[in-house]
């Protein structure tokens, strides 16, 4: 049995061994939705962090910035200050006055059922799209760490799939919490361990580091190219690059805050105040993270080589193949482990909020005009609907291959948290005027402004050549529409525009007659949800 | 265990109560405490932020001046954009402290007076 392997079946295990024992604890809807609402501060901290950073984020990003230097930098930058938007806008808000979803929230003063509708097929589109980008990049990933085991594609997404389902159907948000905390923990290990490991190739001397990155060569189209990899522009280029950064830019800072996945994990505390030093912990993790993916990326560009990568499995492999070209197959297996590790956390995460909000605001309080038949049944649909989520997942991961180009799912997933989800929250926590036409509006044009975008985005329309087959072609075969890979810097303001003018041309009195509640609650606490197992 | 989702120990009050808790002086101290903080707090972090994109878009061989060795403007200012954050973020917890203080007042205020009746 290969290494990798081995260690990969060491996390299953204790990842497994805790979903035992938080299925003793998760009967009853706080326990199960909120794990009680008696997780730390620090704890969740470090769950929002495992919560955040995706098998994007640490092979991506390390990935992007191997290949196209600085330009993979200003990501890491975006993915950080998102998070003032959390700690400002909506952490604290969102705990004082919701229960499991941010569909809770708007609930309040507006008619629950055709905003939580609305919120809940948003909360899905976002979290499916990121887990199917997830599960299709997890099953490459893991086929090819596994290389030599005889562990196919297929066998991954599966794998990958059956093991989510598991933590969420019987551990709940207790056991998802915690899978998240773990695996954070080892990403943050393996990152600084490899971090000090480049610094420590270059001598701990960080002018020897940089003057290395300020040539860096490589091959391109036979050709020899030395290129200072602190430069602008090798991955965002004239004449729509700038306004893709920006556009990108606004999608991570507006989006983060409406993430469904991450603003979950606020319900999982006792109070609004420590949901505030939730954020700080997050912060300070997802921070030290960031800075060190210059020295994966910066790594991986001066010690492994762009032209070495290309020839053993690509861009995606950067941070792996860093680790085995330092301290060899065991360190190779460790950090193949810890991004098994990742995107089975973050896919977990993924599920649990999907399905509570198909169960609390679909199921209960759509169809059932929000009275639960018997006791424990909107547990009973939140279990079965994390099975069934979970298997159109790992279905469509495996029609779509492991060539795919998903890539522009994250993106899209951003984009409707930034353009339909956010308004919403914003407006209705701050506007006294704002009602429910404006949120059906603002979210039914946030999420269609996003996805039209991207339909026409180069992401899906761009003419291929001909050796370009299957799955890997792009959707639409011609010059595409819309020039920007990220729709942010359009479909925000449209969202916005759509809230704001739904609720202009309507009338609802009881809205604004209960905005003084929701103020009162959402800013002092009074009334909010304790923490403790009923 | 009645069949409904509402939790049992919610605190809850008449609507003329939340608009009395809405217009006291104790209330409207908060709020105000809090925008002099989060609106300077998030104009900030917008522009600061903001600005990288738009001045590595706009401004390439600007934010390519080398300023130590290979290091240039473009890497200096995308690092400093963490500590920017973490900066704002330790003065916001700092700030909250006081939130915190007057938020507690107004839920007591709150809580007393249901007692009383």
């Amino acid at each position: 049995m290969s290494t990798p392997l081995v260690m990969f079946l060491g996390f299953i295990a204790v990842t497994l061994g805790i979903t035992y024992w938080a299925s003793k604890r998760s009967s009853g809807q706080s326990a199960y939705f909120a794990a009680s609402r008696q997780i730390k501060g620090w704890q969740n901290g470090i769950a929002v962090a495992g919560d955040y950073m995706s098998a994007a984020s640490f092979l991506g990003i390390a990935g992007i910035i191997a290949f196209q230097g600085y330009d993979g930098f200003m990501y890491s930058v975006g993915w950080l200050v998102a998070y003032l938007t959390v700690l400002l806008v909506v952490a604290e808000p969102l705990r004082n006055a919701g229960r499991y979803t941010m569909a809770d929230v708007l609930a309040y003063r507006l008619k629950p059922r055709p905003v939580r509708a609305m919120a809940s097929i948003s909360t899905l589109t976002v979290s499916t799209f990121y887990m199917i980008a997830q599960m299709v990049g997890a099953g490459a990933l893991v086929a090819l760490l596994l290389k030599g085991s005889g562990i196919s594609y297929r066998t991954a997404v599966i794998g990958v799939g059956l093991l989510m389902i598991v933590y969420v159907v019987f551990g709940g948000m207790l056991a998802t919490t915690w899978v998240q905390i773990i695996k954070a923990i080892l990403l943050m290990a393996g990152t600084i361990l490899l971090s000090l490991l480049v610094l420590g190739h270059f001598h701990f001397s960080f002018s020897e580091f940089f003057s290395a990155i300020g040539q860096v060569t490589y091959h391109d189209k036979g050709q020899v190219v030395v290129k200072d990899f602190l430069q602008p522009g090798l991955r965002f280029k004239p004449p729509y690059g700038a306004l893709d950064l920006m556009s990108l830019g606004m999608a991570l800072i507006f989006g983060t805050a409406g993430l469904p996945h991450i603003l979950v994990r606020f319900y999982t505390v006792p109070d609004a105040k420590t949901a505030r030093h939730s954020v700080v912990w997050a912060m300070a993790l997802i921070g030290s993270f960031y800075i060190m993916t210059t020295f994966l990326g910066f790594g991986a560009a001066t010690i492994v080589g762009r032209d070495f990568i290309s020839t053993h499995g690509g861009t995606n492999m950067s941070a792996p193949l860093l680790a085995q070209s330092l301290a060899g197959d065991i360190f190779f297996a460790f950090i193949s482990a810890i991004a098994f590790a990742t995107i089975l956390a973050v896919v977990a995460g993924l599920t649990i909020s999907a399905s509570t909000s198909f169960a609390h605001d679909f199921w209960t309080a759509v169809i059932h005009k929000g009275v639960e038949r018997k006791p424990g049944e909107e547990v009973l649909v939140a279990r079965v609907s994390a099975f069934v989520i979970g298997a159109v997942a790992i279905s469509i991961a495996i029609l779509l291959g492991p060539t795919a180009n998903v890539a522009f799912l994250v993106a899209l997933a951003f984009a409707v948290a930034a353009s339909a989800n956010l308004p919403v929250i914003v407006l209705s926590i701050y506007w006294r005027r704002f009602n429910t036409t404006g949120a059906v509006t603002g979210l039914a044009v946030g999420l269609l402004a996003s996805i039209g975008l991207i339909l026409v985005s180069p992401s899906l329309m761009a003419i291929d050549p001909p050796t370009v087959t299957g799955t890997a072609r792009h959707l639409i075969q011609a010059k595409a529409l819309f020039p920007l890979e990220n729709p942010g810097i359009l479909s925000i303001p449209l969202g916005f525009a759509g809230a704001i003018l739904g609720t202009l041309l309507s009338h609802e009195p009881s809205s604004e007659h209960k905005f003084n509640e929701l103020l009162v609650r959402s800013n002092t606490g009074l009334g909010a949800e304790k923490a403790g197992a009923h | 265990m009645p069949p409904s989702t509402a939790a049992p120990e919610r605190f809850q009050a008449s609507q003329t109560e939340w608009d009395r808790i809405a217009e006291s002086k104790e209330f409207r101290d908060l709020m105000a405490t809090k925008k002099t903080f989060i609106v300077p707090a998030i104009v900030v972090f917008v522009v600061y932020y903001f600005a990288l994109p738009f001045l590595v878009g706009y401004a390439p061989s600007f934010m390519a001046t080398k300023v130590v060795g290979v290091v240039n403007l473009a890497y200096l200012f995308a690092l400093s954009q963490f500590f920017v954050a973490w900066l704002i973020a330790w003065l916001y917890v700092r700030a909250a402290d006081k939130f915190d203080t007057l938020s507690n007042d107004i839920i007591r205020q709150a809580d007393s007076g249901r007692k009383g009746k």
